[in-house]
């Protein structure tokens, strides 16, 4: 089947998605991907950030679609065209999205865990408005225990689904789920500290956002001040292949290889992720590499860094003065000559 | 006096029990269909241009012949009595006053699907109804309607009512099916659609009571004859729950194709305003269509009649038209806010938007503080602006309609009752009152906004 993206033309097989066809190609026809999981099934249709415009539907029925697309659940057709960054109305529902999603979001990156590997962060990078149109108080929620292993932070969730789906299909079972409905909607378990199976970790590693967080790793360092290493040891209940991330001689946090869409490559068991933060349980195999926009990139030591020389020191305190007289005090002189 | 085809027994004592609607000439329409070949009910359906009356209007019979059949599997019918749509009713008065029709038309319909298993899904506020239906579901069993080998024709169904738990986006097709599954009512991405995969993963068609309470009519008489009633495309007789400032709110059947003018003033059908207050503006489908105003209502755009049919309410588009959607009639003088009134609106999909995706999870309830700011008198003039904004990429960006219907009012109240807003936004002292639309009827304060500058 012949579909073609942003007039690239590519052959893909039947039954593929828009978005796995994008994927294909790669680079920046990629709609960025909320709550889609190429590793999970049923994922997708919910965040709406991946929207595109199909601008011909197929080579049988070359009509284009009225509406925007997720392209996470839309079935390639043979001679489709699909517009993603040259559609002015995707990149608008794009900004929208991105618009709503950061709305309720409480915009704590600062203190977050996930700062530096947030897939809302890099959304919002590159599609976010610079000042918010939201007035009204941020709604929140009560926080909630789940478990010694997992921290729920539901006030920074976007509701993707991916952590019940993970639940369902890596765990076998779930005993957490959504809540309520509307904005009120959110992930809960209905018995407190509940979530326990020997693969619920991965559901750290599978939220974009800072909404499920790792308990041993909370608040010790920001990720880019980590080495991440790939390492591997002999577990009998999961592949045993990860990233630890290093600081010093101390592992201070071991999650699953992700790829370049930030999808882990095989999930872990928790022993592994949990319970091996010594040096001699693992085998190292050596640095792991990011795409070289990441944030993570700034703990690799080996690249030279200029050092940074301030000399704006003059203009700073001339824009200051202007301010002053300017806005608030503009009464008071700045300088006891100016009277 | 138009024809009656829904109501043409309603007002028969006793209607209600099986006795009394057998008497009548009830179940007459399943001996004839049993007789009858499944594929011809559904050519019939289909001639009979007989079009959903939950509110998308698309053609009943069409829908039936793109169920799945070849693939061997179950088929369900589903009928969704999740009739929620504020300023809606018909569907209740319907299944309150005639069970027996509804059941009559599930019998019908099923069999020209070939569906041994339906299902009519009642809205969780619909108790008595819900048991109403038990009862007469009940009755038709005793009296071999339904079970096996119905009256010896060979062909099985069982029919059952489920209660829903009270949530409006259960009424979406999908979500229906998924509660009805037992799942937490969230819309399923199309496609595939429920005529291909739906209840347990069945080919299933999910019709509103209505449609499926007309179907014994038009075999009992034909889809010819049905196509003859009406206008255009819009065949047939339409049910109109009417509330608002009128004399004679109510439910009502009428021919499609009778002028607004008609339907709102004439004694025999609404009788009128309520009293001598004029109009102001009219939402003829549920809360989910755009409001019309006043100078739209009886005349389109273009001058001509203003119509009840699919046509002529959406002409002109979004712009100066609006949309028949499931028949909820919504009238208002000049005593109503259509600022409160979107806030309220507005408010209601906040509160029933299902949390699934993100252009409607966030976008109702920011709409809905917006609009209770400016109703309360802490708006600014670029809240206006921000809320069509809003309106504009919640609208198709979502999985299920709701979005659509939440963006659907603001945007209309804005588009023809700007300046109602902007004096909710420049007065804020006159409209600290909480009844200050009653006192002060915008008309009469509308010069005030001259005298402002932005």
């Amino acid at each position: 089947m012949k579909v073609t993206i942003d007039g690239i033309e590519i052959e893909v097989e039947p039954g593929t998605t828009v978005l796995q066809a994008a994927r294909m190609i790669g680079g920046d026809v990629v709609p960025p991907a909320m709550c889609y999981y190429s590793k999970l099934k049923d994922t997708g249709g919910n965040c709406r950030a991946c929207l595109v415009e199909v601008s011909k539907g197929s080579e049988a029925d070359p009509r284009p679609m009225p509406k925007m697309m997720p392209s996470c659940k839309t079935g390639v057709m043979d001679g489709m065209e699909v517009k993603v960054k040259t559609s002015e109305r995707a990149l608008d529902a794009r900004k929208a999205v991105t618009e709503f999603l950061l709305i309720n979001h409480p915009l704590d990156c600062p203190v977050c865990d996930q700062a530096g590997e947030c897939d809302l962060q890099n959304l919002s990078f590159k599609h976010g408005l610079e000042k918010t149109r939201f007035k009204e108080e941020k709604r929140t929620f009560e926080p909630e225990n789940i478990g010694d292993k997992i921290q729920l932070h539901m006030n920074r969730c976007i509701l993707c689904y991916r952590c019940v789906h993970t639940a369902e299909q890596v765990c076998g079972s779930r005993n957490h789920g959504v809540l309520n409905r509307g904005d009120h909607a959110q992930i809960s378990t209905y018995v407190s500290a509940a979530i326990d199976h020997e693969m619920s970790g991965n559901m750290i590693d599978v939220c974009p956002v800072g909404a499920l967080t790792d308990k041993t790793f909370r608040f010790k360092s920001r990720v880019w001040f980590n080495k991440p290493f790939d390492a591997h040891r002999n577990c009998d209940k999961c592949c045993g292949k990860t990233t630890l991330w290093m600081f010093g001689n101390e592992i201070q946090r071991v999650t699953a290889r992700k790829d370049e869409f930030h999808e882990v490559e095989e999930f872990i068991c928790n022993e592994c992720r949990f319970d091996h933060k010594e040096v001699s349980d693992w085998v190292i195999e050596g640095p792991r590499k990011f795409e070289k926009w990441s944030v993570i990139n700034q703990s690799n030591y080996t690249r030279k860094m200029d050092k940074v020389v301030i000399d704006t020191e003059k203009q700073i305190l001339e824009g200051r003065d202007q301010d002053r007289k300017k806005i608030s005090m503009k009464e008071v002189p700045y300088k006891t000559s100016e009277k | 006096m138009g024809q009656k085809i829904l109501f043409e027994k309603i007002h028969i004592p006793g209607i209600k029990t099986y006795d009394v609607y057998r008497e009548n000439g009830g179940y007459a329409s399943v001996e004839k269909a049993l007789k009858m070949n499944p594929d011809d009910i559904t050519e019939e359906v289909k001639t009979s241009g007989l079009r959903g009356r939950g509110g998308a209007g698309f053609p009943v019979g069409l829908k039936w012949s793109f169920i799945d059949k070849k693939s061997g599997n179950p088929r369900h019918l589903v009928c969704n009595a999740d009739e929620s749509e504020p300023g809606t009713f018909k569907d209740r008065y319907l299944m309150e006053y005639i069970p027996h029709l509804l059941i009559e038309g599930m019998i019908t319909s099923s069999f020209a699907l070939g569906a041994n298993l339906s299902y009519i899904y009642i809205r969780g506020e619909y108790m008595w109804v819900f048991k109403t239906l038990e009862r007469a579901i009940k009755e038709a069993y005793a009296a071999g309607w339904l079970g096996k080998n119905i009256k010896g024709s060979g062909y099985d169904l069982d029919l059952h009512v489920h209660c829903g738990g009270g949530a409006y986006i259960c009424g979406e097709e999908t979500a229906l099916i998924e509660s009805l599954e037992g799942k937490r009512g969230n819309p399923r991405i199309k496609p595939p659609f429920p005529a291909v995969k739906g209840l347990w993963q069945n080919p299933t068609v999910v019709n509103n009571v209505e449609s499926i309470a007309t179907v014994p009519w038009i075999i009992l008489n034909s889809g010819e004859d049905y196509s003859k009633i009406g206008l255009g495309r819009s065949t047939g007789t339409k049910l109109f729950s009417v509330s608002g400032h009128v004399k004679k709110p109510g439910v009502y059947e009428i021919e499609m194709g009778m002028t607004v003018d008609e339907f709102m003033n004439s004694d025999e059908y609404c009788g009128g305003m309520i009293d001598d207050r004029p109009l102001k503006g009219l939402i003829p489908g549920g809360s989910s269509v755009p409001i019309l105003p006043k100078h739209l209502i009886f005349k389109t755009a273009n001058g001509e009649d203003r119509l009840m049919t699919y046509e002529s309410l959406s002409d002109g588009g979004f712009a100066t038209g609006s949309s028949l959607g499931s028949g909820g009639f919504i009238v208002y003088n000049d005593t109503a806010c259509i600022v409160r009134n979107t806030w309220n609106f507005s408010r209601f999909y906040h509160h029933e938007s299902c949390g699934q995706c993100s252009p409607c999870r966030e976008g109702t309830g920011w709409m809905e503080k917006i609009l209770w700011r400016i109703e309360n008198g802490q708006g600014t003039e670029e809240d206006i602006d921000l809320l069509w904004s809003i309106q504009a990429k919640i609208e198709g960006n979502t999985i299920c309609p709701l979005g659509d219907a939440a963006a659907w009012p603001v945007a209309a109240a804005i588009r023809h009752f700007r300046d109602e807003f902007e004096y909710h936004v420049r007065f804020p002292e006159k409209i600290k009152n909480r009844d200050h639309f009653v006192n002060e009827p915008f008309e009469k304060v509308k010069h005030l906004l001259q005298n402002t500058t932005v």
